[in-house]
């Protein structure tokens, strides 16, 4: 038995460490910790409730969207604050655009290495490569002269004898399994991808000013002005460049990321078996397509237990509880109290730094371990991909139809390791198919004569009521999202957030139920506990996002039955 | 490492990048610094003959929104090419090795270029807790801080949060948050790139001009680089005319609004905030704060949080503030509530007070940059 530590775990956002027990050549036992803890929401506590929407957004420079939009969310539920159209528009496009970058990146340069090989990438034929890259897509940038080149630079770049970010990684290792001409075109496109998302991210500073973090979000609506006619508004200018950016995210993402994971996946259908996990899935559902109070989403929201897809339960926000057993927060007597006292304090217990090994009998992390109806969830786009197949979604049934058929593979294949990694791809595909529709109804809205940007009405916090609770949902790139306030005085009394990251990557609960990492870890094969990259694959395959994760507050039954989805 | 002299030429003409290209680039470096043309020929001889220096970068109680940022980088291709300048032999969010091995490629740098290699660290460093706040390998941020940072030739904090504590350290400062210098005392030029998040432009034309001179730039009271912390927003704002005539926005999109008017009145901290958004704006040019129709929130000045919040309530008083027919309509709106917040808070004098402690507080000015502290700010 080798007890193996993989901390830091690179190529995520924030700071996340594995302990497991290998035996026999497989993961026997997982524990999932965040190391990190800031506090933002006691940071919150006093604050102007409209300034909380750029706290919030820097608990993630990353998805520097999410929590800004359900901040936003939250604070207009609790204010009876309601944007107009063109807010819920801009806010659709940024979410979109958001969500289509986010995934693009993490499959090149958070994920690809776990299943490229770059130094075998030397090895290829650049012909050969340029067949197989053709045989996959009508991708322009195919040529043998252009794989060559892209070799060449790799070959100069390692005998420069300063590996920089590719030092001392798992080349080599038995798990590789590309043939080295798909090595090389994943390496090209590990490059491309690093000029395409600088490209496509302009989206947010045509609608926010810059990435990361927009500034253009606020309580009611948004700040970036909308006319045809004006010079420093979103006018007809800003539609055509987001036509264009759009435009070359569907060419990107459909010539270019679908191959590439499609080619990949076919190479490792062994990972179609693995890493499967908790079996339940939780969507709160996103994209509003009116401004109605229950207005009908892009990507339905519901419940998926036990894998069966069959069946999509409603979402009931009252079956949420959280617990702090193995976390470093006092337990509050392990009484729930009443939304407008619960307040949990960070009480680190485990071994003084620097340390070799967590405690994880007791507490081990700065997760807590959120629960629907007791039993840990799994969120984010396979989630997501799950319940809108099983709502009967009918763009989403094809394009999971579609990916499934080219691998010869089953719906059971989706519970896995590869699964996430496909349904990452496919909703990115969805996206920007979607996305160029909201551009329009910009236009269109536009043109109708509504550039109402802003709930005027609700600003000045002399029209709010003296005491308020809020709730904000979001579907994030990585899942579940919700935030919930409570307001007194126009003032924040309390904020807490709940987030993807909290749920997936959580430590074990009360009753010792493993969380998603730690129960899809479980059966992993590790070939060599001194090179854990099957370990990686795995972990890697959620998109952890670990700043995200860490919160302090806890949310009680009560109030999270008046939320509403958004 | 001499034979290795002139691989970016190398580099250049087998991404098709010409001398002529390598010039352009060089004169837009030069002009984020505000140098004559000339200077771009002497960039580009100094970029070609350059070889790799080592950085490695940190990351402690980060969002991760200033390597996103440095992703970001800008000018297609040669941006690029400027990234391959460097080793980075540490960078948990890009890098492939994990666990020990990813340990093991910090601790060699530490120890074999010892001196010679430069510290990028990003999110501020927490000294509560015993700094079991924040740990990575089982080591507490502050004991990584101490030991990189001190072997490191220069250490460049990015981010608010790395330079003055940032959001963490905001009131109340539930962990002990702190910025580079108040964490690492003494640590040895410190150059400080404040802002929520860095604009990569800057990190980009920091790296240039330390390849270029083999010295680091002058910098402000707060260890900043003039270059890109030498004026106000307000300085060069596109709608500065509007604040001078006295057209402002009131109301989320009014008339004003859409025409670009003033972000006075709606809370813009740009009369206060040093730094070069809007000369250099975001995303390759694109678009910036302000441009969207946004208030700046100060994101570059130390306790932005707590010294520029509510972000909404407009400043009291600004320096310069053009007393035409706008002044007499701001004093009456002064007097709905914000004056109260801001009287009490006395944010400009805070500011002030700010800046002068920091002038007086422990941390010398670079050593290798001439004349170190400018002190050109109020």
């Amino acid at each position: 038995m080798s007890h193996v530590v993989v901390d830091p775990v690179t190529r995520i956002e924030g700071h996340l460490r594995i302990e497991a027990e290998v035996d026999g050549g497989q993961v026997q036992d997982a524990w999932s910790s965040s190391t990190m803890f800031r506090g933002i929401e006691l940071i919150l506590k006093g604050r102007d409730p409209r300034d909380a929407w750029a706290f919030t957004q820097r608990i993630c420079g990353v998805c520097t969207t999410v929590h800004a939009i359900a901040s936003v969310r939250a604070v207009e539920n609790a204010i009876g604050a309601k944007p107009p159209p063109n807010a819920r528009v801009l806010r659709n496009l940024i979410m979109a655009s958001q969500c289509i970058q986010d995934h693009v990146i993490h499959f090149y340069h958070l994920h690809a290495l776990d299943w490229v090989d770059v130094v075998s990438a030397l090895k290829a034929d650049p012909e050969k490569t340029s067949a197989l890259a053709q045989s996959i897509s009508d991708w322009p940038l195919s040529s043998t002269k252009y794989f060559a080149g892209v070799k060449t630079r790799l070959k100069d770049f390692v005998e420069r004898g300063q590996l920089g970010p590719f030092a001392n990684a798992y080349w080599g290792h038995p798990a590789y399994k590309l043939p080295p001409e798909a090595n090389l075109l994943a390496v090209a496109h590990y490059l491309e991808a690093l000029d395409w998302q600088r490209d496509f991210i302009k989206m947010h500073a045509i609608l926010g000013g810059k990435n990361p973090h927009l500034q253009s979000f606020l309580v009611g609506g948004m700040a970036t002005p909308v006319d045809p006619d004006r010079q420093a508004s979103i006018n007809m200018g800003s539609v055509a460049r987001m036509k264009e950016l759009t435009a070359r995210a569907r060419d990107f993402v459909t010539k270019v990321y679908l191959p590439d994971v499609l080619a990949v996946a076919s190479f490792y259908k062994d990972w179609a078996g693995v890493g499967g996990g908790v079996g339940n899935y939780m969507v709160y559902g996103e994209y509003p397509e009116t401004d109605d109070d229950k207005p009908p989403l892009f990507l339905p929201s519901g419940i998926i237990r036990n894998r069966n897809l069959g069946k999509v339960e409603p979402l009931d926000p009252a079956k949420i509880t959280e617990s702090v057993k193995h976390s470093w927060y006092e337990d509050g007597a392990g009484q729930p109290l009443h939304p407008r006292e619960g307040l949990t304090q960070p009480k680190y217990t485990g071994p003084k730094p620097p340390y070799e090994r967590l405690e994880t009998a007791a507490k081990y992390s700065w997760l807590k371990s959120p629960r629907y109806d007791g039993e840990p969830m799994e969120v984010g786009p396979l989630a997501r991909m799950l319940v809108a197949y099983g709502s009967g979604h009918k763009r989403v049934q094809e394009l999971v139809g579609t990916a499934l058929k080219s691998l010869g593979v089953g719906p059971e294949a989706l519970f896995s390791t590869l699964g996430r990694i496909a349904a990452r791809c496919v909703e990115t595909v969805l996206l920007t198919e979607k996305i160029d529709g909201w551009v329009d109804a910009l236009a269109v809205n536009m043109e109708k004569g509504d550039l109402r940007i802003h709930d005027t009405g609700k600003w000045d916090p002399s029209s709010w009521p003296k005491e308020a609770f809020g709730a904000g949902f979001h579907e994030a790139p990585r899942g579940a999202l919700g935030h919930w306030v409570h307001i007194k005085n126009g003032t924040i009394a309390n904020y807490q957030c709940i987030v993807p990251s909290t749920w997936n990557a959580g430590p074990r609960d009360g009753s010792e139920k493993r969380g998603p990492y730690e129960a899809a870890l479980l059966r992993t094969p590790v070939a060599d506990p001194k090179q854990p990259l099957e370990i990686l694959r795995t972990v890697h395959s959620f998109d952890p996002c670990m700043a995200c994760g860490v919160h302090v507050v806890d949310v009680q039954r009560r109030e999270l039955a008046r939320v509403r989805t958004p | 490492m001499g034979s290795r002299e002139g691989w970016l030429a190398g580099e250049l003409r087998r991404r098709g990048i010409s001398r002529r290209e390598l010039l352009l680039f060089s004169a837009g470096v030069a002009g984020t610094f505000g140098l004559p043309a000339s200077a771009a020929s002497q960039i580009a001889a100094a970029l070609t003959r350059a070889k790799k220096p080592t950085l490695v970068w940190l990351e402690f109680q980060d969002c991760c929104g200033n390597t996103e940022s440095f992703l970001r980088s800008s000018a297609p291709s040669v941006g690029e090419v400027v990234l391959d300048l460097l080793s980075v032999d540490y960078h948990e969010t890009i890098m492939a090795a994990a666990g020990f091995q990813a340990e093991d490629a910090l601790k060699g740098v530490v120890k074999d270029s010892a001196g010679q290699f430069i510290a990028v660290v990003e999110g501020s460093i927490p000294t509560g807790a015993d700094g079991a706040y924040c740990t990575i390998g089982g080591r507490s941020a502050l004991e990584i801080a101490r030991d990189v940072c001190g072997k490191a030739a220069a250490t460049i904090a990015v981010g608010t949060c790395a330079t003055y504590g940032g959001l963490p350290a905001a009131s109340p400062n539930p962990t002990g948050a702190l910025g580079v210098a108040d964490a690492v005392p003494g640590v040895k030029n410190l150059i400080n790139l404040s802002a929520c998040p860095i604009n990569a432009a800057n990190l980009g034309a920091l790296l240039t001009y330390y390849l270029t001179y083999k010295r680091w730039p002058p910098l402000d009271g707060f260890r900043r680089p003039l270059f890109a912390y030498g004026k106000t927003i307000h300085d060069n704002c596109e709608r500065r005319a509007h604040f001078d005539a006295g057209q402002y926005v009131e109301i989320w999109g009014d008339d004003a609004h859409r025409s670009g008017a003033c972000l006075y009145k709606m809370g813009c901290k740009g009369p206060v905030t040093y730094q070069n958004c809007p000369t250099i704006r975001w995303n390759e040019g694109t678009n910036w704060p302000i441009g969207c129709g946004h208030p700046c929130i100060g994101c570059a000045e130390p306790d932005f949080w707590d010294r520029m919040t509510p972000f909404y309530k407009h400043l009291p008083n600004v320096p310069g503030f053009n007393a035409g027919a706008g002044i007499d309509t701001v004093g009456a709106a002064l007097t709905v509530g914000a004056a109260a917040a801001f009287a009490g808070h006395g944010v400009l004098k805070g500011i002030q007070n700010s800046r002068k402690k920091r002038n007086g507080g422990a941390n010398p000015p670079a050593e290798s940059g001439p004349g170190g502290n400018a002190g050109s700010q109020p």
